[in-house]
């Protein structure tokens, strides 16, 4: 039931928005979202921790076409649910110090994606999983082109049809499984994971199924709507796609790709990897040559999701476990970074690295709450993105010492570009722009504040969060072994 | 750095080694208006971080041979292992690499030369006491698996050999006074990884910590006279500052320390160091002795050029001479009493001593080759004492007679200066090598994949997949000619076709 509440809530209350009249959306979505984040904790604290799905939901759909609505949150569902439901009202809240034309829309659709996202996380079948999946893309699509930068038009179309096409592989891989399951034919995820398939049709699977799941993250080489889209949409956009989307790709590696082909994984797997592994270093070369700090977090986010991608396809219990922390980490904090550059945008109308500087002699806090953020985002001890990505190196390592120690240059490189990026925008002496610069407003800090403990929290204490997973990531282990 | 020497496993310890890189990120950086101070503390960050790789992987590969992190486990455990295992070796590399980033060895010290960009206590704080002997610290902690790795020592010799030379040789030039303590401290800790190289462990620490005295109080003292001169750190514009009398007494006591004054902290550990290569092989024996004259040169040089001679700066530098308040100088007095006597908690049985540190520590350190020094006769001991007490006497005096007699000042024409000289004094032109072979290539690829793969190749792809799109979808709309006649002549021609497939 809990899971039905999940899904649907945020759905009814983007409707709910339409009729409330005055300035009132904002406080109404953030309330909204905070009382969907509410409800899933209530779930976390029912949750236990074994490798079974809880709070299942199982009532035919279309019968005729063997489709049901079946749902329910496992350990890796959990995770997910939280990063959703604890993102949302940051990047809700993070929106009020601006001022967009036609709001309810605006918040509307948000909260509408979040409900896709809900779905998408939760479902255990084939068809209900391809829905929700699309709902998701829909609202995000209207928010970067409504609202987005100045070459939206292009720019959205572009992040559409790519995206799209990765989706439609997944349909076309979905329905082939659908027609090999045996009797009457189902989309039941299960059914799919017994199907054990021939090798040569695995690995025909596997790609249609990474490539669909590699455009979404986005992995090397299929990444370049990624830089445009997160640059030109509006900052709620980025942070919706960067913190939340992409983790629909990952997570679909985790719970579509690997069980269902195995062997396709056996046989092809290393390419991925290393494709994976290209992007990491590719990525963050290309980061320290951006001038655009904007551009430059959406170039080391294709970094990170190139370790998280390489890790958790190695199939290794660490490289698992450190793809689905690094996951949440990831999320909170590059939401972080988007945010403090939306804030230095605000209030300079420039994202020019080399036309900022000094911003710390006028707003010491956001310099320090960059500092942090940008500390967890290279990965320093007792910050979140250390656990994460040592228990990836250690996964990666034991598929292959040489790829680890290629993918570990992220973590020289990551601090390259990142202390570039900070001392270029907050040290130095002021200048003509940055001379005038407010420090954070009390909407400002109440949005960096939860995720500055987050960062700590996952960086000092990961266990509650590692344990959640764990029992699932052995049962998949185990799942597949066989 | 508590946390890194109290850990009890190899995490706990890159948790403590990461923070101290991340504390002298921020003092380098302390001064953040200084757009090149914050370069220093950036390429000290960055160069630490290539050597966390190396101990990141390290740690992995512990965790994945042994199972564990905890040093107890990993130590049980790797003693069933051979000596020269292929795995131990590759561990003991990889912690290594962390090493040489984080105490600055070749070739990853030319950061801690720009680190002095800090304020002068952060320098005496990571320079002597805390950060860069984190490396020393790590590998004598991990004695047993380095032990089990003779190949990996005598790599640690050599590098450790040769960044005491090249240290040594670059700090004879240098102008800067912090920039001379700060190459002097890459070459002292050269001295310590020669001494874990050559498996004496002990030596290393008790190195260590003697360098921790002199070395803090000469930084101290050099920040008092920096005070003193308003800020001037050139020592060509110095001279005469034994008018501040309680900083160059502890300067002096400092300087006497480590270029080996006889009873000295300094002189005990370094002879310690001395016997053990002595024992081990010529060739870091001589280099030693070498290293040990160019020592005693710099700092004499140093000392003589700041403290003796005429004054070189402006009036109102002249005028504004003055000693340091009591809260500097008491801490120095402290150091510097340390200095002359630290030596003791390990005096040699020689003299009636009892190698109180070694003995303290044979708990947990196993020498890798020898124990002790009862491998040579107290006579030759005496002897090797009296080789490095030489040794100091003539770096002195060649230091007394160019600087004093001859009051020679260094010159900053280059075209004065002989090859060899204008080599060191440009710190044998490493950063430029390094900008070189590594930033320029490292930009010009990042731009390449930027410009030209990125935005011309793989993107052009993705839209020329559109563009063919639009284009055929252009040339098929063509066929929607609206001519009755065309539409039935192609139904009757896909009809025949249809039923011609299905008679096959």
């Amino acid at each position: 039931m809990i899971t039905l509440i999940l899904i649907f809530f945020p759905l009814l209350s983007a409707l709910a928005l339409f009729p409330v009249k005055g300035k009132n959306i904002k406080i109404l979505a953030l309330a909204f979202s905070i009382i969907e984040f509410i409800l899933c904790l209530v779930a976390a604290f029912q949750f236990e921790n074994n490798a079974m799905p809880q709070f299942m939901v199982d009532v035919p759909w279309i019968v005729s076409l063997g489709i049901n609505f079946k749902a329910g949150i496992d350990g890796i569902s959990m995770l997910l649910l939280l990063l959703t439901t604890f993102l949302v009202p940051l990047i809700i809240l993070s929106s009020f110090q601006n001022e967009y034309k036609n709001p309810k829309l605006f918040y509307a659709l948000i909260l509408f994606m979040q409900s896709g996202l809900m779905g998408v996380f939760t479902a255990l079948d084939g068809f209900l999983f391809y829905i929700f999946w699309e709902m998701a893309l829909i609202p995000i699509y209207f928010i970067c082109l409504l609202w987005g930068g100045q070459e939206r038009i292009r720019i959205t179309f572009k992040f559409f049809i790519y995206t799209l096409l990765g989706s439609l592989l997944m349909l076309v891989a979905l329905t082939y499984l659908y027609l090999q399951t045996p009797g009457k034919h189902t989309f039941d995820l299960l059914a799919f994971y017994s199907l054990h398939l021939d090798r040569t049709t695995q690995g025909w699977i596997f790609w249609a199924l990474f490539i669909a799941f590699a455009v979404k993250m986005p992995v090397f080489p299929f990444h370049t709507w990624q830089p445009d889209t997160y640059t030109d949409a509006p900052p709620q956009g980025t942070m919706l796609l960067s913190g939340i989307m992409l983790k629909m790709g990952i997570y679909g590696l985790v719970r579509l790709l690997m069980p269902i082909a195995p062997l396709g994984l056996q046989d092809w797997g290393y390419i991925a990897i290393i494709l994976s592994i290209i992007g990491i270093v590719y990525a963050s070369c290309i980061a320290f040559v951006q001038k655009d700090v904007k551009r430059l977090i959406a170039y080391s986010s294709i970094a990170h999701v190139g370790l998280i991608s390489a890790g958790v396809l190695t199939f290794t219990l660490q490289g698992l476990q450190g793809g689905m922390l690094q996951m949440f980490s990831h999320g909170v904090n590059v939401v972080g970074l988007f945010f403090i550059i939306d804030i230095i945008q605000k209030r300079t109308n420039t994202r020019t690295i080399t036309d900022l500087g000094g911003i710390r002699l006028s707003a010491p806090l956001l310099a320090s709450f960059f500092m942090v953020i940008m500390l967890g985002s290279i990965g320093l001890p007792l910050t979140n993105g250390f656990i994460g990505e040592f228990l990836l190196f250690t996964g990666i390592f034991q598929y292959n010492p040489i790829f680890a120690a290629i993918s570990g240059l992220t973590i020289i490189l990551g601090a390259v570009y990142m202390l570039k990026a900070y001392q270029n925008t907050m040290l130095g002496e002021k200048n003509r722009i940055t001379a005038i610069f407010p420090d954070l407003v009390l909407s400002e800090k109440l949005v960096l504040i939860p995720i500055v403990i987050m960062i700590f929290w996952f960086g000092i204490y990961p266990k509650p969060f590692l344990q959640m997973t764990e029992p699932t990531i052995k049962n998949l282990i185990t799942i597949i072994g066989k | 750095m508590l946390l890194l020497v109290l850990g009890s496993n190899y995490l706990v310890m890159f948790v403590g080694w990461e923070g101290v890189g991340l504390c002298s990120y921020l003092l380098i950086g302390f001064w953040f208006k200084n757009k090149e101070f914050n370069n220093a503390a950036r390429k000290a960050f960055v160069m630490n971080r290539i050597g966390d790789l190396g101990f990141l992987l390290g740690i992995i590969l512990i965790f994945i041979t042994f199972g564990s992190i905890n040093y107890a486990d990993v130590f049980s455990h790797a003693k069933s292992f051979s000596s020269n295992n292929p795995t131990l070796v590759l561990i003991t590399c990889l912690l290594f690499v962390g090493a040489m980033g984080k105490s600055a060895q070749i070739p990853l010290y030319t950061w801690l030369p720009d680190a002095m960009a800090g304020p002068t206590p952060v320098s005496a704080l990571i320079h002597a006491a805390t950060m860069v002997t984190a490396g020393i610290y790590m590998i004598a902690r991990s004695n047993v698996l380095y032990t089990l790795a003779p190949v990996t020592l005598s790599f640690i010799a050599i590098i450790g050999g040769a960044t005491a030379l090249l240290g040594a040789a670059i700090a004879m030039t240098q102008n800067d006074i912090k920039k001379v303590l700060a190459y002097s401290t890459v070459s002292q800790l050269g001295y310590m990884f020669l001494a874990l190289g050559l498996g004496s462990y002990t030596t290393a620490l008790f190195h260590l910590t003697t360098h921790a005295f002199f070395k803090a109080l000469l930084f101290l003292s050099a920040g008092s006279v920096i005070h003193a001169m308003g800020g001037e750190q050139d020592i060509r514009k110095m001279g005469e500052l034994n008018k501040l009398k309680a900083t160059s007494l502890c300067f002096l006591m400092g300087t006497l320390s480590i270029a080996g004054m006889p009873f000295f902290a300094g002189f005990i550990s370094k002879d310690e160091l001395f016997s053990v290569a002595y024992e081990h092989s010529q060739v870091f024996f001589g280099l030693l002795i070498l290293i040990f004259a160019m020592t005693g040169f710099y700092m004499f040089r140093l000392y003589f050029l700041v403290f003796n001679g005429s004054f070189r700066g402006t009036e109102h530098q002249k005028s504004h001479l003055h000693e340091s308040p009591k809260t500097m100088i008491i801490p120095m007095a402290i150091l510097a009493i340390l200095s002359v006597v630290g030596g003791f908690i390990n005096f040699p049985e020689v003299f009636g001593g009892n190698h109180g540190l070694s003995n303290f520590l044979a708990n947990v350190i196993k020498p890798a080759f020898y124990t002790g020094e009862a491998g040579l006769s107290h006579l030759t001991e005496l002897f090797l004492m009296l080789i490095s007490t030489l040794i100091f006497i003539i770096a002195l005096v060649a230091a007394y007679v160019i600087y004093v007699k001859k009051s020679v000042i260094p010159v900053s024409d280059e075209k004065e200066m002989s090859l060899i000289y204008r080599l060191s004094s440009n710190k044998f032109y490493v950063d430029e090598i390094y900008q070189t072979i590594i930033i320029v290539p490292l930009n010009w690829c990042s731009n390449m994949f930027y410009h030209f793969i990125e935005n011309s190749f793989i993107d052009n792809i993705v839209n020329a997949t559109g563009r063919a799109m639009v284009f055929g979808s252009n040339k098929i709309r063509l066929a929607q000619t609206g001519s009755i006649g065309f539409y039935i002549f192609a139904m009757v021609i896909g009809i025949i076709m249809m039923l011609l497939f299905n008679l096959i």
